[in-house]
């Protein structure tokens, strides 16, 4: 017995329809109705338990260290929803079978639909608030799948959009909301939440949490005014209109509010907000449903309206409203998503859904008129049909309150009126359609759909009949369970009787039958009246407003990003000044406790030098090649600095690295112009000065301030166990391959991938060769110096020896794989400046490609190797053996991994220089493409 | 010492930002070096300046603070390889666009300027 099964088995449907549309129509419908009636069944079996008035609760651990659960309940309210979403998903299934034409994808259609039940059910069923809101979520997405279906038409795509938009805002308001309510309470849990309504009530927030749930409400229950969207997503196909739009997603709305309503309801504000909500969107969905002549667009307001009634009764505050609210939600369910499939099979056998076309097809169709003519009447409230219960329970309930003070006589009035167009364009909606003389120009000559088509309906409209006639046997009990998860306590006592003697309530449905059959004889004066007015298409507000912020935001990012590098670099710049310099203006000292290091000539010369060469740098920027070597200059200091405040390794890297970088640069400026042309605007230059001028003297504060401050570090931790621990005495190398080799281990891979994206950008370069420097003088065809390739080619091996020996004594004196790695690739690119590109190839056969994949690789594996001993990844091992003659030595696994690090730099640092090199050769590198 | 070296940094990093604020690539790049020095210095000074300390375990008891040290070395290695990165970038972007701004074109009124430079050459 699982509840999660209830919600998993639909997921999984979603993926049948995908697998049986290839068997066939009939197939495919059946193979789609399986799980989600394993589902209900499921549910039915609950179902005695939910009826002894106990709740179901599951709860499965997701990740338990977020504390977050998959958690479900299932009480009465629950129950009602699920009955309605699976019951009629199912009736739902086989209409579409038959609605569908050979040409839509029925595996698509069902797999949305199903989607969209799974969500469905993921909402009534949840018992935690951001699980709800998910499914909440995949409603709005898997709705505007649906609505799109048939992506051809326009105003389908236009009428999902605008629905997306509408209830995806909404669903962040709720979300917010959510949060608030999860914040004050202190947990998610639904149960926990619904047992603190006294807590959420008399919090602060409680007007901000129970505003931002009731925009998701709303939105998603088309309440004014966010009903627009509604009647546009009318596009999608007649089964997800009844589906969706009637039974289903716009309920979850209605859901919502029901759900919170033992914590959000009770007060002053929620009764404002949701009654007047709700009476506006009665009274205005009534209204314009007469006027639609789209059959579909009637229900649509119609729909709308019988919300705002649903809404209205949920806002009056009184046990016996919810009961009545939770009971319209069955009624209008049944019967209106029977009138849609009635309006689908209509278009469907006719060809329009024009009601001015569609007149007097009870000749043709009388079968599914009967059906739609019974439903319809029950839309328009008359006795012993289902509609007219809970309309009189609606009725009774508008004489209890006292909403607007002395004058709240008006709202029974308002409702009465409500009533009455509704009871018009019920009339219009059977005389219209079924008698009113002959059709005009149909598409089609319209006859009986296929039999099948029609069980759905019939289903229904029985449901409508039965609960009209016996409802305390068909629904009492269901409504009495789901009205105590509402209400929360016992349920006040309400009789559910056709009868009730002679009341006010059934003189007000008098009154609204004879107003409603006034307003639908005298139509042709209110359609004059209304004709007056300029209707106001939603959609084109709707699209000139997201118009309007889409030239705003075009504006804002044209001023903003204007694709000049050196105005974004300025802004940046700038913003890191304020950000950077705001903090340093409450600092009154910048000096700190430290004791300062006297200072020593060697060291101010070199500072000097160093100062001198970088402002030359500067000075000199636009004689490109004399620029260069004044950056060498201040790259050597910066090695000789790292060696003279204790950080030889540093020295040796910066040493090496400057080396490669300069021979990079050199190369890279053969094929760039050689000097730049004055092209900044003094006023531009003096900007930049004082922008760059002022970050200096920011940085440089703040670097004095550090230096001067005592030292605290976690650096104790790696001396104190770097020999002990990691088996070297070289800590900088040990924190490198050991203490933090997963840092190291990502940072090589991060070089490997850099070094191919070069490879990739060089090898599909276009060459931009000049055949002469900047001064016109051809290039000269010397051959290589013979000095240079003799003493280069003797000093080789000697190089490598070097590197083999910094890289082997690494673990334990300065040196290293990276070191290593880059005198290896110094000792290398040497060859190729003395003897060029043609005398190498035949005699170094190395795949850098291969390096630094067999470098990471080689790392990767020493890391993972460690899990064959069962200990976590990139532990290390060492051990010290004795060997006659060579003595005492030591075996670390760490070395293995400086093994990876020292190919990977080889291997990119010579997959960059070298094929750079080649550019101008005819072994430059190319990529072969395949198309 | 403290004080030069500080001063020494803020050099470095000013004008490296006036290079990178220049509208040519190599500038930038160049800049760009300049920069890197500049903070890796910043990052090591993280760890304080110290004379004649030790760099391995047991010469001294006195040890510059290795930490540093091995965040500044990757960032070495690392910072070449991005630098290696823009230039070719810079120089794929010159064989495609045909000149070296920046923007990947002459914004207008420099153009301008380039002309009449020539003109007075």
């Amino acid at each position: 017995m699982n509840l999660l099964w209830v919600v998993l088995l639909p997921l999984i449907g979603t993926l049948v329809p995908l697998f049986t549309e290839r068997f066939g129509r009939s197939v495919c419908a059946f193979s789609v109705a399986i799980l989600p009636a394993w589902s209900l069944a499921l549910v039915l079996m609950y179902a005695g338990d939910v009826f002894d008035g106990q709740a179901i609760r599951q709860s499965i651990e997701w990740i338990p260290t977020m504390g977050l659960d998959l958690s479900f309940r299932l009480d009465g309210l629950s129950l009602l929803f699920l009955l309605l979403i699976l019951g009629i998903g199912l009736l739902v299934v086989l209409y579409a079978r038959y609605y569908l034409s050979e040409k839509d994808s029925m595996g698509r259609f069902y797999a949305y639909l199903i989607l969209f039940m799974t969500a469905m059910v993921g909402i009534v069923i949840s018992n935690n608030l951001i699980q709800l809101w998910m499914f909440w979520e995949l409603t709005s997405i898997s709705s505007f799948l649906l609505i799109s279906f048939w992506s051809h038409k326009s105003e389908a795509r236009k009428g999902a959009r605008m629905a997306l938009t509408v209830t995806g805002a909404g669903g962040l308001a709720l979300l917010a909301g959510l949060l608030l309510i999860g914040n004050i309470v202190g947990s998610y849990d639904l149960d926990t939440v619904l047992a603190n309504g006294d807590l959420i009530r008399s919090h602060s927030i409680y007007p901000v949490a129970l505003i931002l749930v009731l925009l998701g409400a709303f939105t998603k229950s088309a309440q004014f005014p966010f009903h627009f969207w509604l009647p546009h997503a009318m596009s999608a196909p007649t089964p997800v209109s009844a589906y969706l739009h009637s039974a289903t997603m716009v309920k979850a709305g209605i859901f919502l509010m029901a759900r919170f309503y033992p914590v959000l309801a009770g007060t002053d504000l929620w009764f404002m907000i949701v009654s007047l909500t709700g009476l506006t969107t009665l009274l205005l969905g009534a209204y314009i449903a007469l006027f639609k002549h789209d059959l579909k667009g009637l229900l649509a307001y119609s729909t709308i309206s019988h919300l705002g009634l649903i809404t209205l009764l949920l806002g009056l505050n009184s046990d016996l409203a919810a009961v009545a609210a939770v009971f319209h939600i069955i009624n209008h369910a049944t019967f209106k998503a029977s009138l849609f499939m009635a309006a689908g099979i209509i278009d469907h056998e006719s060809g329009s859904r024009d009601m001015r076309k569609l007149n007097g097809l009870w000749k043709y169709m009388p079968y599914t008129a009967t059906l739609a003519i019974v439903a319809a009447l029950s839309m328009a409230g008359v006795p012993l049909l289902n509609g007219f219960l809970s309309k009189e329970m609606f009725f009774a309930e508008t004489l209890n309150q006292s909403m607007l003070g002395s004058l709240s006589w008006i709202v029974p009035l308002l409702a009465t009126l409500g009533a009455a167009f509704s009871v018009a364009y019920s009339l219009r909606f059977i005389h219209d359609v079924f008698f009113n003389g002959e059709p005009i120009d149909l598409p089609k000559t319209p006859k009986e759909p296929p039999r099948y088509m029609k069980v759905p309906v019939e289903i229904l409209v029985a449901l409508c009949l039965l609960v009209g006639v016996f409802p305390a046997y068909v629904v009492g009990d269901l409504l009495n369970v789901a009205s105590l998860a509402v209400i929360t306590h016992d349920a006040p006592t309400y009789s559910l009787a056709v009868w009730h003697g002679f009341n006010i309530p059934l003189f007000m449905s008098l009154a609204a039958m004879v107003g409603g059959a006034t307003i639908y004889y005298n139509r042709r004066h209110l359609f004059q009246f209304q004709s007056h007015f300029d209707e106001a298409d939603a959609k084109h507000i709707f699209e000139g407003v997201v118009q309007s912020i889409v030239n705003a935001s075009q504006r804002m990012i044209k001023t903003l990003e204007n694709g000049s590098l050196q105005r974004y670099i300025s802004l940046l710049l700038l913003f890191t000044l304020v950000m950077g310099a705001l903090p340093l203006l409450d600092l009154t000292q910048n000096a700190g406790s430290r004791p300062q290091i006297p200072l020593d000539g060697v060291a101010l010369t070199g500072a000097f030098l160093m100062i001198l060469s970088a402002i030359a740098t500067v000075i000199w920027h636009r004689r490109r090649f004399l620029a260069l070597i004044f950056l060498s200059v201040v790259g050597l200091i910066v090695s000789l600095v790292f060696a003279q405040f204790s950080a030889p390794d540093l020295a040796l890297t910066q040493l090496s690295v400057e080396i490669v970088t300069i021979i990079l640069l050199l190369l890279a400026l053969f094929f760039l112009p050689q000097t730049t042309q004055k092209e900044s605007s003094p006023s531009r230059l003096s900007r930049d000065l004082l922008i760059s001028g002022l970050i200096g003297c920011v940085i440089g504060t703040i670097c004095f301030a550090m230096l001067t401050t005592p030292l605290s570090t976690i650096s104790d931790f790696f001396l104190a166990n770097s020999k002990t621990g990691g088996g070297g005495t070289n800590v900088v190398n040990v924190i490198l391959v050991d203490f933090r080799g997963f840092d190291t281990l990502g940072e090589i891979t991060v070089l490997g991938i850099a070094a191919l994206g070069i490879f990739k950008l060089i090898a599909k370069m276009r060459i931009y060769m000049p055949i002469s420097d900047d001064k016109g003088r051809a290039w000269s065809n010397d051959p290589h110096p013979m000095m240079l390739e003799m003493v280069s080619q003797s000093l080789l091996p000697l190089a490598l020896l070097v590197s083999v020996y910094i890289f082997l004594r690494g673990h334990n004196v300065p040196g290293g794989g990276f070191i290593a790695g880059l005198i290896t690739s110094v000792a290398i690119i040497q060859q190729y400046i003395a003897h060029g590109v043609k005398w190498i190839k035949p005699r170094i056969h190395i795949d850098y490609q291969w390096l630094i994949a067999g470098g990471i690789l080689i790392a990767t594996a020493t890391g993972l190797g460690s899990w064959i001993f069962d200990k976590p990844f990139l532990s290390t091992w060492f051990d010290h053996f004795h060997l006659p003659w060579i003595g005492e030595f030591e075996l670390a696994s760490a070395m293995l991994f400086d093994l990876g690090v020292y190919l990977t730099v080889v291997g990119a640092v010579m997959l960059i220089l070298a094929n750079l090199g080649k550019l101008t050769t005819s072994e430059r590198a190319e990529i072969k493409e395949n198309d | 010492m403290e004080a030069v070296y500080a001063f020494c940094v803020g050099i470095l990093t000013t004008c490296g930002f006036f290079l990178v604020l220049r509208g040519r690539t190599f500038t930038v790049v160049i800049g760009l070096t300049l920069l890197s020095y500049a903070v890796n210095l910043f990052l090591f000074a993280s760890g304080r300046l110290k004379l004649d300390g030790a760099a391995v375990l047991g010469q001294s008891t006195d040890y510059g603070d290795p930490l540093p040290q091995a965040l500044v070395l990757t960032a070495i290695v690392i910072g070449f390889a991005m630098t290696a990165f823009v230039v070719i970038l810079a120089m794929r972007s010159r064989a495609d666009q045909g000149n070296d701004h920046v923007d990947g074109q002459i914004p207008a009124q420099s153009t301008k300027a380039t002309a009449s430079h020539k003109r007075n050459s």
